[in-house]
């Protein structure tokens, strides 16, 4: 089995109000350090696939047809071997 | 058995005594558990019962009283009105997005369980000071929870309360209410009847979520609280939706015999109280029921709180047919077990017997307590407080305009534009108004709804708040043209153990008992919420009345804004110097004492009576209720809400401050075409309702003129400080 | 006119449509069933708004993937109508019927209250009873409504005159103040290039009725109802 975590986050251009809040509550908190502040989606998928080369390539399909919008967003992927 | 466990299960020796007697044996854990939550005050109402049978709950439109899932009263051609409203205060303190969420979710599912569609939610809700950070985390939280389920689910919530005052700081009140529409005649009940029928589990699968939940709410809040986070469960409105359309579409077919939702004490408390209702018993193999994670007990599936899941009793023979509509919505349904005719409640773990207990002794057989009641102290003070030492403060114009910007009187826009108040294609008056109003498709007619309680009064003196929040309930169903028709009750209280706190409870109930016989308003259901205080301090004794109202003809339909140039301005009822527990007090002068205004139930009857038959007859054009801030700031409502002035003068003799800011009950403020004041005065002659011609509307100011006074707000700038006042602290 | 109303699992504007074209209009109108392959021979599908499949993972994102879109898009092919209304407008742009996407509303918060919209075009099958640059009040109801696109995307929208819709003032000017929830160039609504597929935030059918405020919504819906069958659209 092996697991593919995918990370979503907003295109760079793309206005990420979520991420703007929590910007500016860091800051009220006392963290003026923070300088940016993306927020973004953690999936996680568990596949019954035979190789670590199939894995990436079903999921890497799963995110251009569902698990992210192109127009919008970017993807990053992980895959792991799981039991 | 040893003592911790029946202590945590929040059961007394004398109770856990009274268990072995039934059984006749040692109960095991699972039993246990379950005469544990099913014996809570939130199941059982042991403290409240013998109170609440003094609520008057019968009357010609009554077709479901007390005891079901939800109160239906009778809206003519075949048509009921279903309605109830219950508490989510504690889950909605610890965690407040989720537990207001699964607070309206509850409330919903307790609606179509009875084969209603739910066409509305309303909601009351108590937090503490503006100024505080945790009550504006609270605030935002449970705002966004109701929006978040309601609004997905598209059930529009169209109206309801919100309150800010340091009592509920830590323990805010969410109470939930919802109405549906239903053809009589396909009311399904909460029953498990015929011996043999098949029991399912419908819906969501079941996990370990909100285990305890009804003992948990029948606990103070206290530091540990936070830690009890699991008992919180989480919403899924999706889900809901579609069991909505599955229920509905399923009843339709007559091969329901019984259903309940799987609210508070989850399994448990449906079987059971399905069975005890019937005479019959229920034997489910708990092996059979669909969950969520591995490695569940009977003990943890039994009571599980997963949302979203109902138990239904269908006929013999119609499995296939009902899990046939449960998957074209995508859903499981899965027979767990059958009805029985021994009277006994049997869980089973495959062969193996997990529990065994007569149902009727889980829903019948609760001890009920007669609580000791104690006049509290504070109330004999704050009572004597003679305010004639008040200070009168000249400029008025700023007191309006400070009490304008108070969270309590200042516009609730910044809540209910989160909510979507226009799904369905229903609503006619929405959010804002003395009343919401939906209209029947298919019919003239339509349906108001309110919720109302002045914990101020409450607090001050219980029997006469008790009152008052019934009597405004029914006023503000007045003044948007509908008859009252009845009640659901939420009563939040603190510890009843505590004996000035159950006197507080009792002395409510019996004022508001007395106002819905007065007022001719049964009760139809409701809930009781006892335990809401932190660190040993109660909230405000808040008894939150839900009422609904019919309206023959839809196009009388009444609203609050003043209409026209030179329309007639007449205030209904008495004005009288009574400053005690107002907002003016309060705000201005930081005092919560004296005796709440004074309410003569006769009189309120007539106004209202005399009010809907000015409005049925289409004399007057605005109706509005006095409330909190007194007739200036009724007057200020309406100018606002008709975007127009007015011109008024008070003559009587009295000190302004009384006249503009006394909340004086039983009084509307109406207005009428010039035309029509002569016939709008003898009406009012004829039915010896007192009244005052106060001016004429008109212009861009409010104008308000007494004997060396005057008052002058552009109707702008008060709208600028009403409409900003709430967004101005949540915004920051 | 033959209308057809998708349902979704999720959707919750899908009765209030029917109700609208049913009792409003007194035109045919037919549920369509995400699940099924069948458009039954309507003239003009209406993708409703409500949160189907919950909203979850994206808006309209999963609700795209049903049977019933297969055909949607040959309908829309075919230059047959199609009108998705908020949450149906998500689910347009997800399926590529109509450019850009709808996030979230800056405000973080669902947003439900009345909108000006000035109509930039009543050439449509959608708008032709209206007056051009006609200023009309029709309420919104979303959290994510928020219309984004790159700037080579905006620019042809604008190039080709395909924004129908636009959030304005009472004096029918495109400000910052009267856009209620952040969308570039105050988009409210937009078409595909051939005119036969349109996407929009507000609900129209909110106020179709004078009792429920007003009857700007129901203009939109008399247009399509009085559109001529098989008319060329612009």
């Amino acid at each position: 089995m092996f697991k593919a975590v995918v990370t979503i986050t907003f295109k760079k251009n793309i206005l990420d109000p979520q991420g703007s809040a929590v910007h500016k509550a860091l800051h009220s908190l006392g963290y003026p350090e923070v300088s940016d502040v993306r927020v973004g989606k953690h999936i996680e998928v568990v596949m019954d696939v035979d190789s670590d080369e199939e894995a990436h390539k079903r999921i890497e399909e799963m995110c251009t047809k569902l698990l992210a919008n192109p127009v919008i967003e970017d993807y990053q992927i992980d895959v792991a071997v799981v039991e | 058995m040893k003592k911790e466990f029946w202590r945590k299960m929040g059961l007394s020796e004398e109770e856990y005594g009274m268990i072995k007697g039934i059984l006749g044996r040692e109960p095991n854990e699972v039993e246990l558990g379950i005469f544990g939550v099913m014996w809570s005050e939130h199941c059982s109402y042991k403290n409240s019962k013998a109170v609440l049978r003094s609520f008057p709950t019968t009357g010609e439109r009554v077709v479901q009283g007390p005891g079901e899932n939800a109160g239906v009263l009778d809206i003519g051609d075949g048509q009921g009105v279903v309605f109830k409203i219950e508490s989510h205060n504690h889950p909605s303190a610890i965690e407040p997005y989720q537990g207001a969420a699964t607070g309206v979710g509850g409330i919903i599912r307790d609606i179509f369980t009875m084969g209603a569609r739910p066409i509305a939610s309303l909601n009351s809700l108590r937090f503490g000071s503006l100024k505080s950070k945790r009550s504006r985390y609270l605030f935002s939280g449970v705002v966004a929870g109701i929006a978040g389920y309601g609004n997905c689910i598209g059930i529009p919530t169209i109206g309801g309360e919100v309150y800010f005052h340091p009592s509920y700081e830590e323990n805010c009140l969410v109470n939930a209410m919802c109405i549906g529409l239903i053809d009589i005649k396909d009311i399904a009940k909460g029953v498990a009847q015929g011996p043999g029928n098949p029991v399912l589990v419908v819906g969501a699968k079941t996990g370990r979520d909100g285990i305890h939940g009804a003992t948990f709410a029948s606990e103070e809040l206290n530091e540990k609280s936070e830690e009890k986070r699991p008992a919180v469960q989480v919403g899924d409105p999706f889900m809901e939706k579609l069991l909505l359309e599955a229920c509905l579409e399923l009843i339709k077919t007559g091969y329901v015999v019984g259903m309940q939702d799987m609210g508070a004490a989850g399994l448990t408390s449906s079987s059971s109280e399905m069975a005890s209702r019937a005479g019959t018993g229920m034997e489910m193999d708990i092996a059979k029921v669909p969950r969520r994670e591995t490695g569940m007990t009977p003990y943890e599936i039994m009571l599980s709180e997963s949302q979203e899941r109902m138990l239904v009793v269908a006929k013999s023979g119609a499995e296939k047919a009902v899990q046939d509509i449960f998957a074209k919505w995508g859903l499981e349904a899965v027979v767990i077990g059958k009805v029985t005719d021994d009277g006994y409640l049997t869980v089973k773990e495959g062969d193996e017997v997990a529990a065994r207990i007569p149902a009727k002794a889980l829903t019948e057989m609760c001890p009920v307590y007669a609580k000791e009641a104690k006049k509290p102290e504070y109330l004999i003070k704050a009572q004597e407080y003679d305010l004639s030492t008040l200070p009168e403060l000249g400029d008025y114009g700023q007191v309006i305009m400070t009490l304008l910007g108070t969270g309590n009187i200042a516009s609730k826009e910044w809540v209910y534009r989160q909510y979507d108040y226009m799904v369905g294609l229903n609503t006619v008056v929405g959010p804002g108004s003395d009343a919401a109003v939906l209209r029947i498709k298919g019919t003239n007619k339509g349906i108001a709804a309110t919720t109302d309680c002045n914990a101020r009064y409450v607090y001050l003196d219980p029997y006469q708040g008790g009152q008052i929040a019934v009597a405004e309930a029914a006023r503000n169903l007045v003044c948007a043209g509908a008859l009252p028709l009845g009640v659901t009750d939420c009563l939040n209280f603190g510890n009843p153990e505590k004996p000035e706190i159950f006197w507080q409870f009792k002395e409510a109930a019996a004022g508001i008992s007395e106002a819905c016989r007065t007022l001719d308003t049964p009760v139809t259901g409701g809930n009781v919420s006892f335990y809401n205080e932190t660190k040993g301090e109660s909230i405000y004794p808040t008894p939150v009345i839900g009422m609904v109202g019919l309206l023959e003809d839809i196009s009388r339909v009444m609203t609050m804004g003043f209409k026209d140039e030179d329309d007639i301005i007449i205030l209904l009822g008495e004005s009288k110097d009574e400053l005690g527990g107002t907002a003016y007090l309060s705000v201005i002068h930081g005092l919560e004492a004296g005796k709440p205004p004074s309410i003569d139930l006769e009189a309120e009857r007539i106004i209202q009576r005399t009010t809907l038959a000015l409005i049925k007859e289409g004399l007057v054009k605005s109706a509005h209720d006095c409330a909190e801030g007194g007739l200036s700031i009724a007057l200020a409502e309406c100018c606002m809400a008709g975007g127009i002035g007015a011109d008024v003068v008070l003559s009587e003799e009295m000190k302004a401050s009384s006249l503009l800011f006394a909340e004086s009950q039983s009084r509307i403020i109406v207005t009428a075409h010039k035309e029509k004041m002569d016939k709008v005065l003898s009406r009012l002659s004829i039915n010896k309702v007192p009244y005052k011609v106060l001016g004429n509307v008109g212009g861009e100011d409010l104008k308000i003129t007494g004997s060396g006074w005057k008052v002058r707000l552009a109707v702008c700038d008060m709208e600028e400080k009403y409409r900003g006042a709430i967004a101005c602290y949540m915004d920051m | 006119m033959r209308f057809g109303v998708v349902v979704f699992p999720g959707s919750n504007c899908d009765a209030d449509c029917y109700h609208v074209i049913d009792k409003v209009l007194a035109e045919p109108v037919e549920y369509l069933w995400h699940g099924d392959r069948d458009l039954k021979e309507v003239d003009c599908v209406i993708l409703p708004g409500g949160f189907s499949y919950g909203d979850y993972l994206r808006v309209g994102a999963i609700a795209r993937f049903s049977p019933v879109m297969e055909k949607v898009l040959e309908h829309a092919a075919e230059g047959g109508l199609v009108i998705g209304i908020c949450n149906g407008f998500q689910i347009l742009t997800e399926v590529g019927l109509l450019p850009g996407a709808l996030v979230k509303n800056p405000s973080l918060k669902f947003q439900c209250h009345n909108t000006r919209l000035r109509v930039e075009r009543n050439d449509l099958p959608f708008t032709s009873l209206y007056k051009k640059k006609e200023i009309v009040e029709i309420p919104i109801a979303h959290g994510e409504g928020s219309f984004v696109a790159d700037e080579e995307t905006l620019g042809l929208l604008e190039k080709e005159n395909r924004v129908v819709f636009r959030y304005c003032d009472e004096n029918g000017e495109i400000t910052g103040i009267a856009n209620p929830n952040g969308s570039l160039n105050n988009i409210a609504g937009i078409c595909n290039e051939k005119g036969n597929v349109l996407g929009m935030m507000p609900h129209p059918e909110r106020c179709a009725e004078e009792m429920l405020g007003g009857l700007d919504g129901e203009i939109l819906f008399r247009s399509l109802a009085g559109w001529r069958q098989g008319g060329d659209v612009a």
